[in-house]
């Protein structure tokens, strides 16, 4: 069997101080172009897988590791996060802390320049991502004149200026008022489209669920669930758990209770009166 | 009582946060304030215990003017919790970080122990107890970095974005823990996108875009404001999408459903099916 872009083969993982494995024994392959919606309680461990695929586990946070995770066929044990770093993108959840230089283009070129592209090429890739991110307007904004959805925009493209294969977002919308966290969303669905394979860990299932291919449900430092969004969401293990799912999904199961079947599971509100205009 | 007089506020005097904004919350009060990134909500709220200073306009603490009031002695009456955690955050373990702010205040051993207990287990970090806050999630993180404040319980609770990163279990533990603070009498002022949370357990909202107030008063109807809504960068619940999406093929139901188990049966009365 080749190997996946990322595989997890048996790992485990416990930080410094924890009673508990914070990662048991997973196993999980993601394939090219795959767009995966991790998700799970607070504590279930999907902030540690996400440090695991780019390296920060084990090399900045310590702790006890079994297993291995390959990343592109490369060990995370055996290569820095720096090493990692042209393969896999890591989108954090505060922009600010992401952001460290005085305007936009700086700030595109800086991550290329670091690991030796050479200037013609960055150059280009600097202006293809303020075309394909629509930065233009903010070419010469001081990342403090800009909105916090603005922000993260640029810190996207930042990552994406180093072309990885991978991008890792671990809750990159929390931060963001609901129209700037749908405009990002909407662009990480645009680069899954083009062909980008994206890890992304969301509470608000209600956003990313109809664009993802694939969602990951975790607890305890487990995957207890692992499928399409739509099978996944009608799952009492959800509620069971702790996951809020989409009230227009908790709408279709609480239909399906009382004896009416919607044709298919709806995420959104205006999925729901779709689907209920199709049962008519 | 907390009163903002045409407070005006710029970073640098490049920025413009606030543009004169006045307002009054009183003791015991619950009060949402929504609006976009940008808005001046954060900048607002560190105006409330003088981390930042109004440089035109005035802040009243208990009708005192609070230009003669140090950051330490607001600090006692109003408890802020940063939208990041990462500014807050600082010691070795989650039970350190907690304790700290207690013995600061000369809470005896006893006090500290048990009020960092209580707070652990309503928020749910009894069993991170011993762990670095720094190889905790972001969720963990910000539940730290709250519990670090409500166990001091000040008078008035100042929460930035209090809801980041918590799944709905923790969410519920976390408005069941702030109506007990304020069932004992404490003021709990949030700034928050989150509108089911709002609606849920806040019953005064207040708007800001562009460093204004542009609308404070009930909850129900700051929410309902469609101009209200957009300036704020909202988007409106679930549910209320689906009412209009469903208004829209089937022009007979009632005008406005809110609430979910509403949603449910005008659905049941088109499709049929058992009632209830």
């Amino acid at each position: 069997m080749s190997m996946a872009l990322v595989e997890f083969v048996d790992f485990s993982f416990k930080y410094l101080g924890a009673d508990s494995l914070a990662l048991k024994r997973i196993s999980l392959r993601i394939n090219p172009g795959e767009y995966v919606v991790v998700t799970g309680p607070s504590g279930c461990g999907k902030t540690t897988l996400c440090r695991a695929i780019n390296g920060l586990v084990p090399h900045f946070h310590r702790g006890y590791i079994g297993g291995h995770v390959f990343v592109d066929s490369k060990d995370t044990r055996e290569n820095e996060v720096s090493q990692l770093a042209n393969v896999v993108g890591l989108v954090f959840q505060d922009p600010v802390n992401q952001l460290v230089t005085l305007n936009v283009e700086r700030e595109l070129a800086f991550g290329p320049e670091n690991l030796g592209v050479e200037a013609d090429e960055i150059r280009q890739r600097v202006e293809e991502l303020i075309a394909r991110l629509d930065l233009e307007g903010l070419r010469r904004k001081h990342p403090h004149e800009m909105s916090g959805g603005e922000q993260q925009r640029v810190a996207l493209a930042a990552v994406l200026a180093l072309n990885p294969k991978v991008l890792v977002a671990d809750e990159p919308t929390s931060n963001l008022d609901p129209k700037s966290a749908e405009l990002i969303l909407g662009l990480v669905a645009e680069l899954n489209r083009q062909g980008m394979t994206i890890v992304l860990v969301e509470h608000r299932l209600d956003l990313v669920s109809k664009d993802a291919t694939r969602m990951i449900l975790m607890d305890k430092g487990s995957i207890v669930a692992d499928g399409p969004p739509r099978d996944i969401l009608i799952m009492n293990l959800c509620q069971e758990i702790g996951v809020g799912i989409p009230k227009a999904t908790q709408v279709y199961k609480r239909l399906a209770s009382r004896g009416v079947q919607l044709p298919w599971v709806p995420l959104t509100g205006e999925e729901l009166a779709a689907a209920v205009a199709e049962a008519r | 009582m907390i009163m903002l007089d045409d407070v005006h506020f710029s970073y640098e005097g490049i920025y413009t946060a606030l543009r004169g904004v006045s307002l009054q919350i009183d003791d015991g009060e619950r009060v949402a304030i929504m609006g976009a990134n940008g808005a001046g909500k954060t900048t607002l709220m560190k105006h409330l215990n003088g981390l930042l200073r109004p440089q035109k306009g005035k802040v009243f603490l208990d009708g005192r003017d609070t230009s003669r009031l140090s950051v330490a002695q607001m600090a006692r009456v109003v408890g802020l919790v940063f939208q990041s955690p990462d500014y807050q955050l600082f010691l070795d373990s989650v039970h350190t970080e907690i304790a700290f702010g207690l013995r600061n205040l000369g809470f005896t051993d006893e006090e500290v122990e048990e009020r960092c207990s209580k707070t652990m287990e309503g928020l749910g970090l009894s069993g991170l107890s011993e762990r670095s806050p720094f190889d905790l999630s972001g969720g963990e993180r910000k539940r730290v970095a709250l519990a670090s404040v409500l166990a001091v319980e000040p008078r008035v609770l100042a929460l930035d974005e209090p809801t980041i990163g918590q799944d709905a279990g923790q969410k519920e533990r976390l408005a069941e823990l702030l109506m007990d603070l304020n069932k004992a009498g404490r003021t709990v002022i949030v700034v928050t996108h989150d509108i089911e949370f709002i609606v849920e357990n806040f019953p005064r909202t207040i708007a800001m875009a562009d460093g204004k107030i542009i609308a404070d008063g009930p909850t129900s109807s700051v929410l309902s404001n469609e101009r209200a809504i957009d300036l704020c960068s909202l988007t409106y619940p679930q549910m209320t999408q689906a009412a209009r999406a469903l208004k829209r093929a089937f022009p007979d139901i009632s005008e406005r459903l809110t609430s979910l188990s509403e949603v449910e049966d005008t659905i049941v009365s088109i499709l049929g099916g058992r009632r209830k």
